[in-house]
């Protein structure tokens, strides 16, 4: 049942993914000018002057003159049979490459920010739901507004500004200087270690306090319905009854928004990142866009939009498996 | 929880299992104290069935959770709930429920064990995402000692019993897989499934089918005469008292307003309320006459006024009279009670 169900999810994908892809290529095309607009006018302003034969030799060889649709042909040809996503003008080098250097850490601050918000989340959420108004869910629903209210960035410089007035470290980037540019060594992660908690508690205060209201909300909801008072009056003691019961299904849309997390990894939290200089790939995809370097703005579009179907697809895969109303397509009376 | 407990000599006659004494359930509300139950008695007696039987809001599932003591952890209680524990081991010993300390492993191990409980909606009695069986064999875990195993077994004998089709199947099936009929047979094989020796049926009829309805009646009478369990049954549907019931006690705005057999109830029926609500019942015998209704709702009962609290809607009120004191629930001989000081005024006026 579950197999059929994935099956069928994953056949979905394709025409999905096939209109996904002329969407970004179109945005992509969208502004005016293209990059070799914006080189040569940055060439210019630096003093240098620019052939006519050069600018049409870039042009040839980038394809920049034919027709949207026989550039989006080649385009997804060469993703599709050589995972090609094409080169990069202003890096000069694949795509591909230019990503995977920051894709890592990316990927890295991402999963400990998912794993932070909900260590944190779902227990104070849970128990502010259990022990609705006491003083401890006052004093989190407070924290909670604040940390919704302040954006992620301030949070951030003040937190840098008070470690670096108190104890004269600066906590921007995520390695020392001297390992800046080296390759991965032991040494660099055991460097990168005691950097990595900023960037996770300031790009998941947010969604923690987010999180907290969310499951604290459910969760008072599913405390009130009859199945968990059938349960009590069978003599399940409060504790399992409340892991057992209702938190099952209070955790249903942390569950769900799973999907919407993943695209976060790659493009999310871009403010942070450059507040932080971190080596994300938040600030590279923000000047791919500000140079129209189309195939390195257009490979991360086109992998945020995979990774949201993909994760959207997680997420109702888990539901489906966490909740067997939806897995067998019930109908709620 | 305030709990009031008042010291008895903790006796209870040979065929009596529950004694409710004297009691009440009150909320502290920020517009007053909500006395949602006030001073309810009534004895449950081995094998048979005591129906309450009230409107809305009259307080008369409030006072089966309390016996259960699943009210909301802020509500306030008094008075006693004697209980004659049956089950093995236990040798007839007397506890007073409403002294138990709350989510005690005692109070765990009558509710459920001892006392089990049945709904009134079961489409939502039941945790849509675990199978009936897992349901049914939770209650048979905690209060026997059999392993998973036997625990199944004892499920699924259990649901053929509440004439479930092919258990075996439903063991297996999802809340949603059943209608509304085959989920209150699941929910009444659960409670049924410890053996208990109370069932309270908090109005286990009325969302169902009327041929449905019969059909869990006439389930439960069964089940009580072949396991000798006592039943209380909670309804609004006279009907349906007077399919099942042995005795009955009437409730108004958290009162037993009348408590008697219910044989007398139907025929010699003395408080207003009762007889108003006989009137409002369709009959075949005198289908020319205007359907009769009490007029008015149940108030809320927080800061009432003194004297009888159904008298802003009863046709033989008279000031001076029924407002004056709080009535007292009299005995109009050994098996009838009523709360009403006219009560012999009115059979005379008739």
């Amino acid at each position: 049942m579950l197999l059929k169900f994935i099956g069928y999810r994953l056949l979905q994908l394709i025409p999905l993914l096939f209109v996904v892809s002329i969407l970004v290529f179109f945005v992509i095309q969208l502004p005016p000018g293209d990059f070799i607009t914006t080189y040569v006018s940055e060439l210019e302003n630096a003093g240098i002057a620019v052939s006519e034969s050069h600018i049409q030799h870039l042009r040839d060889r980038y394809g920049l003159d034919q027709p949207f649709f026989v550039q989006y042909a080649s385009w997804v040809q060469n993703i599709i049979f050589h995972g090609d996503l094409g080169r990069s003008f202003n890096w000069a080098a694949p795509v591909s490459e230019v990503i995977s250097g920051r894709i890592g850490i990316t990927m890295l601050i991402a999963s400990l920010t998912l794993l932070f918000t909900w260590a944190v989340a779902l227990p104070i959420g849970i128990f502010s739901a259990v022990r609705q108004y006491s003083v401890f869910d006052y004093i989190f629903t407070f924290i909670g507004f604040i940390g919704l209210a302040i954006p992620n960035f301030l949070i951030a410089l003040i937190i840098l500004f008070a470690v670096f007035t108190t104890t004269g470290v600066s906590l921007t980037g995520l390695f020392s200087p001297e390992f800046i540019g080296e390759p991965w060594s032991f040494a660099k992660f055991l460097d990168m270690l005691p950097r990595l908690w900023l960037p996770v508690v300031v790009v998941g205060t947010a969604s923690t306090a987010a999180l907290i209201r969310v499951t604290r909300a459910m969760l008072l909801d599913e405390l009130q319905k009859q199945y968990v008072i059938t349960a009590r009056a069978k003599g399940v003691s409060e504790k399992k009854l409340l892991f057992k019961y209702p938190v099952r299904v209070a955790i249903n849309p942390l569950i769900s928004t799973i999907g919407w997390t993943l695209p976060t990894i790659i493009g999310g939290e871009i403010i942070v990142s450059i507040v932080l200089n971190l080596p994300t790939t938040g600030p590279m995809l923000l000047r791919a866009l500000e140079f129209q370097d189309m195939y390195l703005a257009g490979g991360f579009l086109l992998i945020i939009s995979v990774l949201t179907v993909i994760g959207t697809l997680i997420s109702d895969i888990l539901l489906a498996w966490l909740d067997p109303r939806i897995r067998f397509g019930g109908v709620e009376e | 929880m305030n709990i009031d407990v008042t010291t008895t000599n903790n006796q209870l006659t040979s065929d009596i299992v529950l004694q409710v004494k004297d009691l009440k359930t009150h909320f502290d509300l920020e517009e007053g104290l909500l006395k949602a139950v006030e001073g309810v008695s009534f004895s449950l007696r081995q094998g048979k069935t005591l129906g309450i039987v009230g409107e809305s809001g009259s307080g008369k599932s409030l006072s089966a959770q309390t016996i259960m003591r699943i009210v909301p952890p802020h509500a306030k209680l008094g008075g006693e709930v004697l209980l004659k524990r049956r089950r093995k081991g236990k040798d007839d010993k007397i506890v007073n429920v409403i002294g138990l300390p709350l989510n005690s492993p005692e109070m765990r191990d009558i509710r459920g064990g001892e006392i089990a409980m049945i709904f009134q909606e079961p489409m939502k009695a039941f945790s849509p995402i675990y199978t009936i069986g897992n349901q049914v064999s939770e209650a048979i875990l905690l209060h026997s000692n059999v392993n998973k195993e036997e625990a199944k077994k004892i499920a699924i004998e259990s649901l053929r019993k509440v004439g479930m089709s092919n258990p075996e199947q439903r063991f297996d099936e999802y809340p949603h897989q059943l209608s509304g009929g085959m989920r209150q047979r699941a929910m009444i094989a659960m409670a049924l499934s410890c053996k208990p020796s109370i069932l309270i049926a908090d109005e286990p009829t009325t969302a169902l089918d009327v041929t449905v309805q019969a059909q869990v009646l006439q389930l439960i009478n069964e089940l009580k005469d072949s396991l000798n369990t006592s039943v209380i049954f909670i309804t609004h549907d006279l009907g349906v008292i007077a399919e099942i019931a042995d005795e009955v006690a009437v409730m108004y705005l958290g009162e037993v307003v009348e408590y008697t057999d219910v044989d007398t109830l139907f025929h010699n029926p003395l408080h207003p309320y009762t007889k108003a609500l006989l009137k409002s019942i369709p009959s075949t015998a005198n289908r020319h006459e205007k359907l009769e209704s009490i007029k008015g709702t149940v108030p809320t009962p927080i800061n009432l006024p003194e004297g009888c609290r159904f008298y802003t809607r009863c046709k033989y009120a008279v000031d001076g009279v029924c407002n004056d004191n709080d009535i007292q629930l009299t005995s109009v001989n050994e098996k009838h009670d009523v709360r009403c000081v006219r009560w012999d005024e009115i059979e005379e006026e008739g």
